[in-house]
């Protein structure tokens, strides 16, 4: 039998559309428990390649024969030598192309929205991680927001398309993840727009996005306000586009809110953090369109893969948003919080422009799910 | 400190799964109890190393960085270790032997295990000779001292206590059951 690639994308568009798939994950098991390829129709073998160096008869019963089989591993090489074993017992398996290191950098451009004037807005949903970034096109001319550190994916994007990228903003300091929006913004001559509050030891130069900026992309169509929303970190700022669309970066989330603790300061910021979900937020109209800059879990997935819904809607059924209670606000954000994401200190320094580690060492801090998030 | 070992293991350059299918290969040629040095340029390695010793019973001593390098040391299984029994009488606990490194008086201890183990973590001011070693070392001792000998499990001290006592050493303690279970202090590379 033979052996098939599958490639991330093919991996996603099997999330998107709720396929069944069988993942027998050969990396070792505080790997797999950390970390994998979610789906909801998907079923797990977790067995560490290095158990069946003697062979995969063992395994062979616990592997469906009415199921499509992927076999991942951290980098694709023992994915491979595992998919060959089975293809000689008479198995039809694929292996997943690169690994966790493809599948945590694979981007999935999606389109949320038409702006007014023909313009358009996409999400670039980083399925293995829940990264969500954001590209808005107008009249030739896009804007980039919450770019990944995989900056070839906007810019060939916008190639594409045929704009040129004339300003990128990252909502706030992330930490979860290295911002590619300096790096987009030096390739393209573009604005790079960062909050103050949280540029403050940053090595670089950046134009400071305040509450009450507007920036216009595509001349004369397309308007992005900035609305200072503290909490997540001291600077985390909303873009509101086109009257239409929220940009809530790690503030709001669709059935999460963000936690104020990565920068170490969750009892001071606990205050903003409810200031600006519970009056800054509830100022805005019901109609605006939440697009957050992560996901946490695929139930938050849209039919067509994409992250998005009204605000009005979450002010409903988000659970962050419903507690009354300031004392029960404040437990909820500060106390059993999940892990701090992996090396979000390097990752904070990182995006600062303090360090400047090599691409592999980058690939590595980044390296499992994101966890800005509290539920 | 440089760290011995029986077998070196160039993996270096090699992706995964190739430095455990190599480390796998060379382990079945060594002795138990022997020690394996894997080169290895695979980041992930080290926690695939760590993992594979686990599943396998060999033993994970421990990963040194040396540049871009990462040297894994592994000792290879020894079942006689696990179960043996041993012979050697004055016996001397863990937590005895904790009250006395903690206390005034300096103490002289014997690490008998390989030099890699000890390496890797050892109570301060231990001298290590390899159980392997000790028929051509002894002399090395000071005889009138009493010594307290440790390994990991148990049985090689007690093999080591009953060679010393032949040789005429009066004051020797075997300390069991060894480094596997010392809570106290510890110096070397973590």
């Amino acid at each position: 039998m033979t052996v098939k690639m599958m490639s991330a994308h093919e991996v996603t568009k099997k999330v998107f559309q709720k396929e069944a798939l069988f993942i027998l994950d050969v990396r070792n098991e505080d790997a797999f428990a950390d970390w994998k390829i979610e789906g909801e129709n998907f079923e797990y073998l977790n067995i560490p390649y290095f158990e069946l160096l003697d062979g995969v008869e063992e395994i062979i019963e616990k592997l469906p024969s009415d199921k499509e089989i992927l076999v991942v591993c951290a980098k694709e090489g023992s994915s491979v030598m595992v998919a060959e074993m089975l293809s000689e017992e008479g198995l039809t398996v694929s292996y997943l192309r690169g690994g966790m290191k493809a599948w945590s950098e694979h981007l999935e451009p999606v389109k949320v929205g038409d702006l007014k004037g023909g313009g358009e807005v996409y999400q670039f949903v980083r399925i293995g991680k829940g990264c969500l970034s954001y590209m808005v096109l107008s009249n030739g001319e896009a804007a980039v927001i919450d770019a990944t550190r995989m900056t070839d994916i906007f810019t060939d994007f916008a190639a594409n398309k045929g704009v040129k990228i004339t300003n990128v903003f990252d909502t706030h300091l992330h930490a979860d993840h290295i911002s590619g929006g300096r790096k987009i913004a030096e390739q393209t001559g573009a604005m790079y727009w960062l909050p103050p509050k949280d540029a403050e030891e940053v090595t670089f130069e950046y134009a400071a996005l305040e509450g009450g900026n507007v920036v216009t992309i595509g001349k004369t169509f397309i308007d992005i306000h900035a609305l200072y929303s503290p909490g997540h970190t001291i600077g985390s700022t909303s873009f509101i586009v086109d009257e239409k669309f929220l940009m809530s970066g790690d503030i709001l989330f669709i059935d999460s809110i963000g936690r104020p603790d990565l920068a170490g300061m969750a009892e001071d910021w606990v205050g903003d953090l409810r200031e600006s979900l519970y009056s800054r937020y509830r100022e805005l109209s019901e109609e605006l369109v939440v697009l957050p800059a992560h996901f946490m879990i695929i139930d938050e997935l849209n039919e067509d893969g994409s992250v998005s819904e009204k605000l009005g809607t979450l002010f409903i059924n988000n659970h962050g948003l419903n507690i009354d209670d300031e004392v029960e606000f404040r437990k909820l954000v500060t106390e059993n919080l999940p892990p701090q994401p992996n090396a979000y200190q390097e990752i904070r320094e990182t995006n600062m422009g303090k360090i400047t580690p090599e691409e592999e060492k980058q690939r590595e801090m980044e390296i499992g799910p994101n966890r800005c998030a509290v539920r | 400190m440089s760290i011995t070992a029986n077998e070196v293991l160039d993996a270096k350059g090699l992706a995964c799964p190739m430095p455990i299918v190599k480390t796998k290969k060379a382990i079945t040629n060594l002795e138990a109890g022997q020690v394996i040095e894997v080169q290895a340029t695979d980041k992930g390695s080290t926690a695939d190393m760590k993992a594979w010793a686990e599943s396998t019973g060999n033993q994970y001593l421990g990963t040194i960085e040396d540049g871009d390098v990462l040297k894994h040391y592994l000792r290879k299984a020894s079942d006689i270790e696990e179960k043996a029994e041993t012979k050697y009488e004055d016996v001397l606990n863990l937590d005895e032997l904790r009250n006395k490194v903690d206390g005034e008086e300096s103490i002289s201890v014997l690490d008998v295990r390989e030099s890699a183990e000890y390496a890797f973590g050892h109570i301060p001011g231990a001298v290590n000779i390899p159980l392997g070693e000790l028929e051509e070392r002894f002399e090395e001792l000071n005889k009138d001292e009493e010594i307290h000998v440790i390994c990991r499990t148990g049985s090689r001290s007690d093999l080591a206590a009953q060679k010393l006592s032949e040789k005429g050493f009066k004051h020797v303690k075997n300390v069991v059951p060894g480094m596997s279970s010392w809570e106290g202090q510890t110096e070397g590379n973590q």
